[in-house]
């Protein structure tokens, strides 16, 4: 049963993942593509994390918290370019 | 058994959430409203993900972990922080175009009687005029 959920929301994510790339690719402005990509950050942890369980093991946990932390970063930082035009001023 | 239906539960539930995140993220008609789906219904998801994780891992492996409590409150503390700064580019950038204006007359500042500061600026009395001159008495 397990195996199956874990196919299911395996399918769900990569689905995701292809959406999310499809509106970074064509997308009406440049804030949708910085959600696009905070978006997919979150997808790929949950994929990760999925990984993860189907392997049974504990060593992609570390990973997701440094994909979290860098997508966080990465989309402040985008903000911060969106609004000023520069990141650190 | 009943531990397998929960983590598949969730599992289901948290694939689910995502998948209907980033649907929306491409189906939805503006910015604004796109910015919904990835923060609400998205973070749902992950959040399905990480609990099916953390049941999996306390009951099947045998020993609990923090690492999911970690990226669940990072992931719920950062999602409305990145939302609110993509909201400011998206003000700063022009949208939305056109604001709703409010509707009826409960508005404090449109019912008659209510707000005496906001009839005053609405109507202004016209102020006596002034002589620019400077006070006497007061040489430099």
């Amino acid at each position: 049963m397990i195996a199956a959920a874990l196919s299911f929301a395996f399918g769900c994510f990569g689905l995701a993942l292809v959406l999310n790339l499809w509106r970074v690719i064509r997308s009406p402005g440049v804030p949708d593509r910085v959600l696009a990509l905070d978006t997919m950050v979150v997808n790929l942890i949950a994929l990760l994390v999925l990984y993860g369980i189907q392997r049974s093991t504990a060593v992609y946990f570390e990973a997701a918290v440094l994909i979290a932390m860098v997508g966080f970063v990465s989309t402040v930082a985008y903000a911060k370019f969106m609004l000023r035009g520069d990141i650190v001023e | 058994m009943l531990i397998d239906a929960l983590i598949a539960g969730f599992l289901v539930l948290g694939g689910f959430f995502g998948f209907v995140g980033s649907l929306g993220l491409v189906k939805l008609p503006d910015p604004m409203t796109r910015l919904h789906a990835p923060t609400k219904s998205t973070t749902l998801g992950v959040g399905g993900v990480l609990v099916a994780s953390m049941l999996f891992f306390a009951f099947k492996e045998g020993h609990v972990s923090a690492h999911e409590l970690l990226i669940t409150m990072f992931l719920f503390v950062t999602a409305p922080v990145s939302a609110h700064f993509l909201a400011k580019a998206n003000l700063h950038r022009g949208y939305p175009t056109r604001l709703p204006r409010p509707e009826g007359s409960q508005w404090a500042h449109r019912s008659p009687g209510t707000d005496t500061s906001a009839e005053v600026l609405a109507d202004p009395e016209p102020e006596p005029e002034q002589p620019l001159t400077p006070p006497e008495g007061h040489g430099h």
